[in-house]
């Protein structure tokens, strides 16, 4: 009775999904799916190497404190940090009173109720604020961006696949959408003419969609000045901010691949241990008779 | 994990001493042990206060709006902090007290900072039981010694907020801080 | 039960016997893993992950339990309680990480447990208690996985709520007022995300205890063997302490090694990016998937297309989804065939390796967008998932010729090792 019933049931479920197929083909056959302006245009984070690369990579101080510079005069007029603390500075080379000074001189302030009125008012944010948002909420963001919500920056490099090389590839990757050719000679605005880029948007093939709100902001080279006398380029600026965002999503890494060597090395051994004495526990039923 | 800590009947203590097939896996059993010891760390470091708790250890109390005989409750570490400008009759009223009188003996300047005699600053915790004692705000009971009491036991702290009565073992704690001007203290 | 020539618990120190006498635990801990439980003697590497399994049951509600120490089950905080404890509480990233590669890693070991047993007929008589509680702790997994995943809100857990609970909105007529009671509101919110995390806490200690009937149905019968005939006598097992466990504490070290690599070099490697963005009601992320462990029922659900006469294709879609796994329960009644192992049943063995070659086919097509070719790709392949199981099973266990069995364990042992020895033997290699 089970195998009849079961045969029936099988026999309805895989049917279906063979004659599903069969509708599906059919049409794949008569219509095929035409390529889509992203299928052919977008394209994946450019080749970049960091320090961090590999399993015992490093954070570069030198290059977050530079990627902070950047984000700094660059990004924050726009983007949040929110999930960092200004007092997380200091793992990345800042000691104390410089964090103590970045705070008090930060640009945006810190939201805080006025002790004596209880209005709303702001203050100089201090080691343990968290960097303050640029924006009030979603909609004072959206209406200064031209309707485009700036993301918060603390995890882009771990919200987008292969992140670092990602934020670079992005900030570098801005185009001129006329008369732009893929790796296959074909010319975007000849196979898609629809897909112009509209009004007030940018384009850029890392983008998924290739049009991007945020207009380019590393625009030329001496837009910073670094302090440690490394040439900023555009190329050299993109990279260093995408390191530091890295370190912003990833603040553990170093803490992380110490700790899993450390375990690795100890399980290795102990593992050892368990075979041996697997072994000789088994000694005598493994005996050949 | 667990699986592998009884070896006692696999031949562990016989007669003749340990042999070399027991040390493989009396070593196997240790190192099971010290990996799970070594597990036990982060797990119980991670009820230890975190990162963001801690960076919020110390606090900046602004003394200018304070005058004598007034004291403004605040909060420091998450519990309360009485800083209060005494009147030069509390501080004589403090300083005659006799030592000898005293459960926890300690003078008014020991629990304040040189040539700041005035300022009193003193965590809101009774040492009792952590109840919160009444004498900082305006019009409270502050005790037949005139500084705090605490409604919980009725323990009572003079001026210089010492115990004089009731159930509670100490002064009121004197936190560090230290004066970054005139009128402003960092606490912690 | 046991075989009469187990070992019986004897404790020698006064305490021990003391405690027996109160409260009998260490005998039942002895006869249940200890000397006390005669085991085949021939098992092999594949018998690890019951162990396995439990260990990652362990490792999950300690991480589990701490996790929830720093989390704030409210949708207004929750993702970044989550991010704070990665960032601020001491070790709370090595928490959250081993939490999140510890679901994946329990659902290896599982898949691999389940697949051990389809291979070794484990579901037979006497043991198909086992098999059944065995897709019970399987359901409960999803569930507590599905929840476990909101809690974050992120992108894909908001999404996934919403798309999991929405299957149930193909149900004719209460579909719908059952998605809004399951989510305490008409899209996911504070409510689900409240009721998610109060079960998720609850259902692996309901998963310890179908784990216990497990392990208790198992001893009824004995566990089995590689070569599927029954013990016959004392040579055929050993005790399971210390014979077994020294095995399987070698298999734990092998598979927290695997664990290591994963957890501290690349923990977000099985996670989802759009994870990382906090949920947005406002805007769907480009590719919703679930995580790995459901990507092969997934495929199903997403297989189904076209309507069925009055049958929506979506609903046909959701009873698949479900049916993949419900039938399971009756597979001990489909495969009728007297022989357990697949190392005799030389047709069974081969279709074995197309369902294992046609459940990772499903697996990839659902984790890849839903576009074609994979919805054609998948529809094959959950095709013969079907018809594996409802319809080549049964067909095989009654027309296939086995092989001859050995005529017991300790046989089947004694010709392996000829074997090494470079005789020739009946049994095949494993």
């Amino acid at each position: 009775m089970v195998r009849i019933g079961a045969f029936l049931v099988g026999l309805f479920f895989a049917g279906w999904l063979l004659i599903s197929f069969l509708v599906g083909a059919a049409a794949y056959v008569s219509e095929p799916p035409q390529p889509t302006v992203e299928q052919e245009f977008h394209l994946n984070p450019k080749h970049v190497e960091f320090s961090f690369d590999g399993p015992f990579g490093k954070y570069d101080n030198r290059q977050l404190q530079r990627g902070f510079q950047v984000f700094k005069e660059v990004c924050s007029a726009c983007h949040s940090l929110k999930f960092v603390a200004f007092r997380d500075l200091e793992a990345i080379g800042y000691n104390e009173a410089e964090v103590k000074a970045i705070a008090k001189q930060w640009a945006i302030k810190t939201p805080d109720v006025d002790p004596k009125t209880g209005e709303a008012s702001t203050r100089d944010p201090v080691p343990a604020d968290h960097f303050p948002k640029p924006f009030a909420n979603n909609v004072a963001a959206a209406a200064a961006n031209n309707n485009a919500i700036p993301p918060d920056l603390s995890l882009m490099t771990k919200a987008r696949h292969h992140g670092s090389a990602y934020v670079y590839s992005l900030l570098t990757g801005f185009r001129d959408q006329q008369g732009y050719k893929n790796a296959k000679g074909e010319e975007l605005l000849k196979e898609f003419p629809d897909a112009k880029t509209p009004e007030g948007l940018h384009f850029n093939p890392y983008f998924a969609n290739l049009n991007l709100a945020m207009a380019p902001p590393l625009t030329a080279e001496g837009q910073v000045t670094y302090g440690d006398g490394t040439k900023p380029t555009v190329d050299q600026m993109a990279q260093d901010v995408a390191a530091f965002l890295t370190w912003t999503a990833e603040p553990k890494l170093e803490n992380r691949r110490r700790a899993g060597l450390a375990t690795l090395v100890f399980l290795l051994i102990a593992t050892g241990l368990a075979y041996m004495s697997y072994q000789n526990i088994w000694a005598d039923k493994k005996k050949r008779a | 994990m667990a699986s592998v800590e009884h070896t006692d009947d696999t031949g562990l203590t016989g007669g003749e001493g340990v042999r070399r097939r027991d040390f493989i896996n009396i070593a196997a059993v240790s190192f099971a042990g010290v990996g799970a010891v070594a597990v036990v760390l982060p797990l119980v470091d991670q009820m230890n206060p975190s990162a963001d708790v801690l960076a919020l250890a110390s606090t900046e109390v602004d003394l200018s709006a304070i005058q004598p005989g007034q004291a403004i409750k605040t909060t420091f570490r998450s519990q309360p902090l009485f800083v209060r400008q005494l009147t030069d009759k509390e501080i004589a009223e403090a300083d005659k007290v006799d030592m000898s009188t005293l459960r926890d003996p300690q003078t008014l300047e020991e629990r304040t900072v040189d040539g700041k005699k005035q300022w009193l600053i003193t965590m809101g915790v009774c040492t009792h039981l952590g109840c919160v004692p009444l004498g900082a705000g305006e019009g409270e009971n502050r005790g037949e010694f005139g500084g705090y009491f605490c409604p919980c036991h009725g323990s009572s702290y003079d001026t210089a907020a010492r115990i004089r009565k009731g159930p509670a073992p100490k002064n009121l704690e004197v936190p560090k801080y230290s004066f970054t001007s005139d009128t402003a203290i960092l606490v912690g | 039960m046991s075989f009469p020539w187990a070992e019986h618990y004897a404790p020698k120190h006064p305490v021990m016997q003391w405690m027996d006498e109160k409260l009998p635990l260490p005998r039942l801990v002895y006869n249940a893993i200890g000397a006390g439980y005669p085991v085949p003697r021939n098992l092999n590497y594949f018998w690890n992950f019951g162990v396995l399994a439990g260990l990652a049951l362990v490792i999950q509600i300690v991480t589990g339990v701490i996790m929830a120490m720093h989390y704030g089950a409210n949708d207004l905080v929750a993702f970044s309680t989550v991010e704070q404890t990665m960032r601020d509480v001491n070790a709370g990233w090595l928490m959250r990480y081993a939490h999140a590669n510890g679901a994946s890693f329990f659902f290896i070991v599982v898949y691999l447990h389940i697949f051990r047993g389809l291979y070794f007929g484990s579901y037979k008589a006497p043991r198909e208690m086992v098999w059944l509680l065995g897709l019970v702790i399987f359901l409960l997994m999803m569930a507590t996985a599905f929840m476990g995943y909101v809690l974050p809100w992120g992108q894909m857990s908001y999404w996934g709520a919403k798309v999991i609970t929405g299957l149930f909105g193909a149900i004719p007529v209460v579909g719908e007022p059952i998605q809004t009671w399951l989510l305490g509101g008409f899209a996911p919110g504070n409510a689900s995300l409240n009721r998610f995390f109060s079960l998720h806490f609850l259902l692996p200690f309901v998963i310890a205890g179908v784990i216990i009937l497990h392990i208790w149905a198992l001893h009824i019968p004995g566990s089995s063997n590689p070569t599927g005939v029954e013990v016959k006598g004392p040579q055929d097992t050993v005790p399971f302490h210390p014979y077994y466990t020294a095995k399987d504490g070698f298999g734990v070290g092998i598979f927290l090694i695997c664990f290591a690599l994963m957890l501290f070099f690349a923990p977000n490697f099985l996670g989802h990016p759009d994870n990382y963005i906090e949920a947005n009601p406002l805007s769907t992320p480009a590719h919703i998937v679930p995580e790995w462990y459901f990507w092969p029922f997934y495929a199903i659900l997403r297989a189904f297309t076209v309507d069925f006469f009055f049958v929506p294709a979506k609903l046909l879609g959701v009873l698949a989804m479900f049916s993949a796994i419900l039938m399971l329960f009756f597979l001990p009644w489909l495969d009728t065939s007297p022989v357990r192992s697949g190392h005799y049943r030389p047709v069974f063995r081969k279709f074995f390796y197309i369902l294992l070659i046609d459940v990772l086919i499903l697996g990839y097509c659902g984790g890849a967008p839903a576009a074609e070719p994979y919805v054609m790709i998948s529809q094959v392949a959950g095709a013969y998932y079907f018809a594996h199981f409802l319809i080549i099973l049964p067909l095989i266990s009654r027309f296939e010729k086995p092989l001859p069995l050995p005529n017991s364990i300790t046989d089947a042992v004694l010709a392996k090792y000829a074997t090494a020895d470079g005789e020739s033997a009946a049994v095949p290699a494993e």
